[in-house]
C-alpha cells in the first residue's frame, strides 16, 4: 500500500506547483520583488516623477543619518515607543490579571477593553481628535468644569505626542489583554491555591508567582507592541499630520512624505531600509524568545 | 474578602467606562445639531436627538460609495487570500515537491518584512499595471500572502494523514480531496483567516491612500480621513459618518466576541 503511496509522487510534484502557482507568483510580485528592489532603489537618486535617475552609492543614507529632521523622526518614534510599550504592558496585564478572576460581567468587561482593537484606527483617530479639540472638546470641557484650562493638546508640540500616545495605549490595550489572559491559563491552579492556604497576599502573588510565570507572555508582547509602534502611521497622519512644529514626525510618516508627497523614491527607499533592518532586529529577538521557551 | 471585591470591581468599572468614554462620545456627539458642538459649556447630551448629522454624512459625501468600495475590496482580498492561502497551505502541509522545504523557509522569512518596506516599489508596480484608481490595484497586492499559507499548512499539518491517504489511493485527486474532506474540517482555521483578512483589508489605511486620486474609488478609512482635513470641521456629521463605519465591525463583534479573540490570539504571531 505504501509503495503505491509513494509512485504517486511525480504526480505530486505536479498538483504543489499548480496549487502553489497563484500564491507564488502574487509573493514574488509584491514582497520578494519589492523588497530587493527598494533596496536596489535606496543608491540610486530616483523620482516618482522621472523615468530616469543616478547612481549615488550610500549617499541616501549618508543624507538621511544628517538630516535633521529624520534625527527628530527618530527621537519621536523611540519617544513614542516609550510612552506607549511600558505603560501599555502594565496596564494590559493589571486587567488581565482582574479579569481572570470569577466575576460578574466578565464578558461585558473583555467587551469594553476589546472593543478599541477592532474598530479602525482612521474612525478612533478622528473621534479622539474631537474629544480633544481644545475649545469644545470632552476633555477640556470636563477639565473646566473642575477649573483646569485643559492644554491645545493636538495643537501644543509639548502636548501632542502624549496625546497620540493615550490614544494608542487605549487603542492597543485589549490586544495585550488577550495575549495576557492565554498566558495566565497556563499558570497551574495548584501554585496560586497552595499560595492562599500559606496565607500568601494578592500583592505577593501578583509579584512573586504571576510576574515570573508569565516572563515570555510579558517579552512576546512588548516586542510586538515595539514593532507595532515603529510603524505607527494612521493616528499620525489623521491627528496631527506630524506636527504642529514636527512633534509628532515619526519615520513612517517621515516615510510617507518623502515618497508620495515629495516623489523622493530613492531616499525613502533608504528611510524603508533603515526601518526594516530595525524591525528585522526586533524580529530576530523575539523568534530567539520563542524558540528558547 | 467582601471589600477587596468591591474595590476589584470599582476598578474594572472605572476602566472599561474609560475605554467606552470615546464610543459614547462618538454616537452622543453624532446626534447634536451642527453649530450646537460649538459651545463653550461642553455638555454630554445633545439637545434633541437630530439626524442631520447623518443626513449630511450620506448627501454631501460620497459615504455610500466609500462604504461598497470598502465592502467590496475587502471581500474579494478575504476570498483570495483564503484560495491561494488554502492550496498554498495545502501543498507544504501535503505535497512533496523538489525545493518544498526552501521555499518554505523563505515565506516564513518574508513574514518579518513590514509592509512600509516594500510600499514604493508596489506602488510603482501597479502604475506600470496602470491600475491607479482602480480596484485591481487596490486589491492584487493583498490577493495572497505568506501568513495565510503558514497558517493554513499548520493547521493541515493538525490533522490525520489517514483520512487522505485512504481517499488517494481509491483514486480522487488531491484537489478532490482538499475540496470535499480537509475543507469540510476546516472551519475554524478558515474563519479565524478569513475574519483576520476582512479585518485588516478593511482598517487598511497606507495603500489605499497611496494608490486611489478619483473620489468615487476612496475606501471608507480613506474618505474619513479626508473629512477630517476640512478647514472648518463638521463634527456631528463626521462622528456620524465615524459612527456608520464602526457599527457594523462593533455588531460583528459583539455577536462573535469569541471568535474575533480567538481570530486574533490565534493570528498573534503577526501583529
Amino acid at each position: 500500500m505504501h509503495s503505491k503511496w509513494k509512485r504517486l509522487g511525480n504526480e505530486q510534484t505536479k498538483t504543489a506547483l499548480l496549487a502553489l502557482l497563484p500564491s507564488f507568483i502574487l509573493f514574488c510580485a509584491f514582497t520578494i520583488y519589492p523588497i530587493f528592489y527598494s533596496l536596489y532603489l535606496s543608491f540610486f537618486n530616483a523620482s516618482l516623477l522621472s523615468p530616469t535617475r543616478a547612481y549615488v552609492g550610500l549617499n541616501n543614507y549618508v543624507n538621511l543619518l544628517q538630516n535633521p529632521t529624520f534625527q527628530k523622526a527618530v527621537r519621536n518614534t523611540i519617544h513614542y515607543t516609550i510612552g506607549v510599550v511600558p505603560i501599555g504592558i502594565a496596564l494590559s496585564l493589571c486587567v488581565a490579571v482582574l479579569l481572570n478572576n470569577k466575576l460578574r460581567f466578565r464578558n461585558f468587561f473583555r467587551a469594553a477593553f476589546f472593543a478599541p482593537v477592532v474598530t479602525s484606527m482612521v474612525a478612533v483617530s478622528i473621534v479622539w481628535t474631537w474629544m480633544l479639540e481644545p475649545n469644545y472638546g470632552l476633555i477640556n470641557g470636563v477639565l473646566a468644569k473642575v477649573g483646569i484650562a485643559g492644554p491645545g493638546w493636538l495643537t501644543d508640540p509639548a502636548w501632542s505626542m502624549t496625546s497620540v500616545i493615550l490614544l494608542s495605549i487605549w487603542k492597543n490595550l485589549g490586544f495585550n489583554m488577550v495575549i495576557f489572559l492565554a498566558g495566565l491559563q497556563d499558570i497551574p491552579i495548584e501554585i496560586n491555591e497552595s499560595a492562599d492556604l500559606d496565607g500568601v497576599t494578592s500583592f505577593q502573588k501578583f509579584r512573586y508567582i504571576t510576574i515570573p510565570m508569565m516572563r515570555s507572555s510579558i517579552a512576546f508582547a512588548s516586542i510586538v507592541s515595539m514593532i507595532k509602534s515603529m510603524q505607527v502611521f494612521g493616528q499620525i497622519y489623521v491627528m496631527t499630520g506630524g506636527g504642529p512644529a514636527n512633534s509628532t514626525m515619526v519615520v513612517v510618516y517621515y516615510l510617507y512624505q518623502q515618497a508620495f508627497e515629495f516623489y523622493r523614491s530613492g531616499y525613502a527607499s533608504a528611510v524603508a531600509w533603515v526601518l526594516f533592518a530595525a524591525i528585522l532586529i526586533l524580529t530576530l529577538a523575539q523568534n530567539r524568545l520563542l524558540k528558547s521557551q | 474578602m467582601r471589600i477587596k471585591r468591591l474595590i476589584m470591581y470599582f476598578v474594572l468599572f472605572t476602566l472599561a467606562l474609560l475605554m467606552l468614554m470615546p464610543f459614547a462620545w462618538m454616537v452622543l456627539s453624532s446626534f447634536k445639531e451642527a453649530d450646537e458642538v460649538f459651545t463653550y459649556d461642553m455638555t454630554w447630551l445633545p439637545s434633541s436627538i437630530s439626524f442631520s448629522g447623518y443626513y449630511r454624512a450620506l448627501t454631501e459625501q460620497p459615504f455610500l460609495k466609500y462604504t461598497f468600495n470598502s465592502i467590496f475590496v475587502s471581500l474579494i482580498i478575504t476570498v483570495a487570500q483564503l484560495i491561494t492561502g488554502v492550496l498554498a497551505g495545502y501543498a507544504f502541509a501535503r505535497l512533496n515537491f523538489p525545493g518544498r522545504n526552501l521555499v518554505f523557509i523563505i515565506y516564513l522569512s518574508a513574514m518579518m518584512i513590514p509592509s512600509q518596506a516594500t510600499i514604493i516599489p508596489s506602488y510603482i508596480l501597479i502604475r506600470k499595471m496602470g491600475l491607479i484608481d482602480r480596484y485591481a490595484g487596490l486589491t492584487l497586492p493583498f490577493l495572497a500572502g505568506p501568513f495565510g499559507a503558514f497558517m493554513m499548512r499548520q493547521f493541515f499539518l493538525s490533522m490525520p494523514e489517514s483520512l487522505e491517504e485512504a481517499a488517494v489511493i481509491d483514486g480522487c485527486s488531491r484537489f478532490q480531496v482538499l475540496g470535499k474532506i480537509i475543507l469540510p474540517l476546516s472551519k475554524p482555521a478558515l474563519a479565524s483567516l478569513g475574519l483576520f483578512t476582512f479585518m485588516g483589508a478593511w482598517n487598511d489605511f497606507m495603500w489605499p491612500l497611496i494608490i486611489i486620486n478619483r473620489d468615487a474609488m476612496r475606501t471608507l478609512q480613506v474618505g474619513l480621513s479626508l473629512m477630517r482635513a476640512d478647514l472648518y470641521p463638521d463634527w456631528p456629521m463626521m462622528m456620524a459618518a465615524s459612527v456608520m463605519a464602526t457599527l457594523p465591525i462593533i455588531i460583528a463583534f459583539l455577536s462573535a466576541q469569541k471568535q474575533f479573540i480567538q481570530s486574533l490570539a490565534f493570528t498573534g504571531v503577526r501583529y
